[in-house]
């Protein structure tokens, strides 16, 4: 009984780390495919973003509610068919908690200023270096030295 | 898978149209749902990269980050492969931007149009200058900040959040707005 049980436990231990190992390389493969779409779409070119916020261009927009539309459309479906993970649980996607909303306003306006500035939010930072504009490395590290800073001031700004 | 499948096959031409690029971004959040129920956002690398390198003492940064966050650094490590190899075997970098845009853009002495970003701001030896300075430091720090706060930025909210009607993210996406334009259209000619 004894043995049974151990080898029945180290089976599902191998199965488990397979199963997981292949996921890690999924999530990997899937980020490859993100990084090119975002260069082939030039979603990382801080021309298209200036453009952008020019409105000289309707091709962002066109780009961001597209991809908004086919996101919509599958969550719908997703919560409507009720599917379930690959490994078999339910999908959920918690809400966000509102609050005042003030963190939503003053936070998104910050991360707004960084992004015409740096014309990239954070994706398409690392898809830049990538891209072969390595200076963007000390970009990725300010945007952890201001990630970091949220995480001191957190107690004492309003949320 | 099936969404990588598609990639795939169609990196090899130069920049994508619209309704491509848009859809196969969209594709990316049920694809990360049905795979691990995982919520497509790229900002909350910046806290699991502090969390991994720089924890201190900071209660935000005490957290199991191979436990949350191990599949989006992941992801976010294959973007940036994705983008070596789409800048290495794709068609040219040249942005074909309006020329509204290029002629505001030389009107604040911007000069070199090649590649993704304008090499007089976004080079090695920019970087000590003013404009390299506010473009990549600045820029990014408020990236980073501003991300941490509004708790997601262009995927998390813009796509994921708007897609699944939340209020949060749409106040979020106004904000990004508003930072943006002040930002073009008042910061940009004062260093520029």
């Amino acid at each position: 009984m004894r043995t049974m049980s151990n080898e029945s436990t180290r089976e599902q231990t191998t199965q488990a780390q397979g199963q997981s190992g292949i996921v890690l390389l999924a999530y990997i493969l899937l980020g490859i495919g993100f990084g090119i779409a975002l260069t082939k779409s030039e979603v990382v070119s801080w021309f298209r973003i200036q453009e952008m916020f020019r409105f000289q261009s309707p091709r962002m927009y066109e780009i961001i509610a597209s991809a908004i539309a086919v996101a919509a459309a599958s969550i719908a479906l997703i919560k409507k068919l009720g599917l379930k993970t690959t490994s078999g649980e339910p999908i959920t996607i918690p809400p966000k908690t509102l609050g005042n909303g003030i963190r939503y306003a003053v936070g998104g306006t910050i991360f707004g200023l960084g992004w015409a500035l740096t014309g990239a939010c954070p994706g398409p930072l690392f898809a830049l270096v990538g891209d072969g504009v390595t200076v963007m490395i000390v970009a990725i590290v300010s945007a952890m030295a201001g990630t970091w800073l949220y995480g001191v001031l957190r107690p004492k700004l309003p949320h | 898978m099936t969404a990588t499948a598609i990639l795939m096959s169609v990196s090899f031409s130069a920049d994508w149209p619209w309704y491509l690029a848009g859809p196969a971004i969209g594709l990316f959040v049920p694809v990360l749902l049905i795979l691990g129920n995982k919520l497509f956002g790229l900002s909350s690398n910046l806290r699991h990269l502090c969390s991994a390198v720089v924890p201190g003492n900071v209660e935000y940064f005490r957290y199991d980050w191979k436990q949350t966050g191990l599949w989006n650094l992941l992801f976010v490590g294959g973007i940036l492969l994705g983008g070596f190899l789409a800048s290495h075997w794709g068609g040219s970098q040249n942005i074909a931007i309006s020329e509204q845009t290029r002629l505001a853009l030389m009107k604040l002495g911007i000069h070199d149009f090649s590649g993704m970003a304008p090499r007089e701001l976004f080079t090695w030896s920019a970087l000590p200058t003013l404009k390299g300075f506010v473009s990549i430091v600045v820029g990014g720090f408020l990236v980073g900040f501003g991300t941490a706060y509004a708790g997601g930025c262009t995927s998390g909210h813009a796509i994921s959040g708007l897609a699944d009607l939340q209020l949060s993210s749409l106040i979020a996406v106004v904000g990004f707005f508003a930072g943006g334009l002040i930002a073009t259209h008042f910061l940009l000619p004062l260093f520029l």
